[in-house]
């Protein structure tokens, strides 16, 4: 290799081989190795220690007549999906205000960003005194007369779901308004002079020229967000705790309490791998568009 | 032609892009300014909130409506959560946390950044056989839930004597950093014009060369970007610091939310705000002095990925 300035063969990229050495172990000893051995071990009956005894499916069975994971699930599916609705629609509102030539516009940019920086447990927290019928919000209109005013969603099970939703997209939709903003300056200033010489109202544009141009950070925002959304515990921790009853409990903390709290690892297990697959589910098809499908220049 | 643009310009104002006029009071600016400070209260109230909230004496909050201004202010709450409130056992505030949070949050930033940079740097320069494939499981990665990881890297952890201690901790941070940080810089290089790196290669630098002398110097913005994602996300996490430290190591974050969602004793509401800002602080002061930096980097790792 020291005969051109071209190297070829073998070696060629030995310094890049070693280089990538931390990367090929992370993906093959953690994300690999300890994903199949958690699938492998929710097959035995291990409960405080993970046992070597095989029981099959059995933990699966107990996991899917659970009451307490039936809800997490059906929570997580009701939050993902506002979620991802809401921040999508209120995030792209967002970057559209404010790529309106808007004076102020680092001002209203770093409002609506500043919740990002905060961790979930400081966004929890905040919303659960929001919510306090006793003493946040409730409290206060009502004692501006409206004495029977009533907003208290984190002490009735059904609306639970949707006090954390509210601290969620307080938290997140200021990052996809960026992802947005971003890709709405992307846009070349020639697609808006086209369509406003053709008489085409902006919101058509934005509905049928800007929004399909803009594909690829949708889906860059898609599974952000998506990914997130998965792995949501600490806000359910610091804002409800599961609570009340059994209403906010979401997989990330079923996994959670049944291998460090019940000492029931091999349902921890289990549940934790239901949560692969959903994920498998959905990231698979996109992994295989994104970075399969074609080869990367 | 120019009939043509000077039409377009006093045309409707609502587009996004484009010359247009600037007309400050027109019926559509009224309307977009309108939903922007209704949004940005939503916003700006919770902190607005926790900081009132933290500055009044409990009386005070008893009596009076969240969102009015202390009568009377106190920094007393502050001074108690930084330094006296308890957790568990500890009863010195949550300095210790922050202490904890800053021994945690600075070797995991450096060994992140340095471990991925030179790993997308590899990926989009140096391309190897199989990279791809790697790279591919990385990102996937990035989406397996922790939950599903987590018990065997205890376990591993354990096995070579570092389950319970910080350094554990930084491993940790590092190996979910990765998937990220590799696909911002893998991102950043490949922008690189692929001239300046042949023109290295006939000059002679091999890998390490042309990362020290050449890539590093160019990217220091994207360094800069990194280290603030990266701060802002390990300083804010709490489920690893849960898992992989022990209370006397506790971070920040999992310090907090033991103080104020404890069941005991009376709830001190200004307290509680007091050290939730406190928590925040670090975070916060990093974006805000960072602000569009914070913002780019956002974008350059999402946009082109």
């Amino acid at each position: 290799m020291s005969q051109s300035g071209k190297p070829t063969g073998l070696f060629k990229n030995l310094s890049a081989k070693i280089a990538a050495i931390p990367m090929v172990l992370t993906a093959l000893v953690v994300f690999v190795g300890c994903s199949v051995w958690t699938i492998v071990y929710s097959f035995t009956n291990s409960r405080l220690l993970p046992s070597t005894k095989w029981v099959g499916l059995d933990q699966y069975e107990r996991l899917w007549g659970t009451r307490r994971w039936l809800i997490s699930i059906e929570n997580l599916a009701i939050y993902g999906i506002l979620m991802l609705i809401l921040a999508l629609v209120l995030g792209f509102l967002l970057a559209a205000l404010i790529d309106q030539k808007i004076r102020f516009e680092d001002g209203f940019r770093t409002i609506f960003l500043y919740p990002y920086a905060l961790s979930f447990i400081v966004t929890g927290l905040v919303w659960q005194w929001l919510l306090n019928p006793e003493f946040g919000i409730q409290n206060a209109v009502r004692s501006l007369g409206f004495e029977s005013f009533t907003f208290d969603p984190l002490y009735n099970t059904n609306t639970v779901l949707y006090g954390v939703l509210i601290a969620g997209l307080w938290h997140t939709s200021g990052l996809v308004m960026c992802l947005m903003l971003a890709g709405l300056r992307g846009i070349d200033e020639d697609v808006w002079k086209a369509t406003k010489i053709d008489g085409i109202p902006a919101w058509k544009t934005y509905l049928l020229v800007v929004i399909p141009m803009m594909r690829p950070v949708f889906i860059t925002t898609l599974v952000l967000i998506t990914s997130a959304i998965i792995k949501l515990y600490d806000l359910v921790i610091a804002q409800t705790g599961g609570g009340p009853g059994l209403a906010s409990e979401v997989p990330a903390k079923f996994v959670f309490d049944m291998m460090f709290v019940s000492q029931n690892l091999a349902q921890g297990f289990a549940a934790s791998s239901m949560m692969l697959v959903a994920v498998i589910v959905v990231i698979i098809p996109w992994a295989y568009l994104e970075f399969g499908g074609k080869k990367h220049g | 032609m120019a009939d043509v643009t000077n039409n377009m310009q006093r045309s409707s104002p609502a587009h996004a892009s484009g010359p247009k006029p600037r007309r400050i009071f027109s019926r559509n600016n009224i309307v977009i300014y309108g939903i922007l400070v209704v949004l940005a209260v939503y916003y700006l109230l919770p902190f607005y909130v926790m900081l009132m909230t933290s500055l009044k004496g409990l009386p005070e909050i008893r009596m009076g409506s969240i969102f009015a201004p202390p009568m009377e202010v106190t920094f007393e709450p502050w001074h108690k959560a930084w330094s006296t409130v308890c957790t568990g056992l500890n009863c010195d505030g949550l300095s210790r946390g922050f202490w904890n949070s800053i021994k945690i949050t600075v070797p995991s930033v450096f060994f992140s950044i340095a471990v991925a940079s030179v790993n997308g740097y590899a990926l989009s320069m140096w391309r190897f056989k199989g990279a791809n494939v790697f790279f591919t499981i990385l990102i996937i990665g990035a989406f397996i839930p922790y939950q599903v990881m987590i018990y065997p890297i205890v376990i591993l952890l354990r096995e070579i004597g570092l389950y319970g201690d910080l350094g554990g901790l930084v491993l940790v941070h590092t190996i979910f950093g990765m998937p990220i940080l590799t696909l911002l810089f893998r991102n950043y290089f490949s922008s690189v014009p692929e001239e300046l790196f042949k023109a290295a290669r006939v000059d002679g630098a091999r890998f390490w060369t042309i990362y020290f002398k050449i890539m590093l110097p160019m990217a220091v913005p994207i360094f800069v970007v990194a280290v603030i994602l990266q701060t802002t996300a390990i300083w804010n996490d709490f489920l690893f610091g849960v898992i992989f430290t022990r209370p006397d190591n506790y971070p920040m974050t999992v310090q907090l939310n033991n103080i104020v969602n404890s069941v005991t004793g009376v709830k001190e509401y200004n307290v509680n705000m007091a050290a939730t800002l406190l928590s925040g602080v670090v975070p916060l002061t990093i974006y805000f002095l960072s602000g569009k930096l914070f913002v780019r980097g956002i974008a350059a790792g999402a946009v082109k990925g």
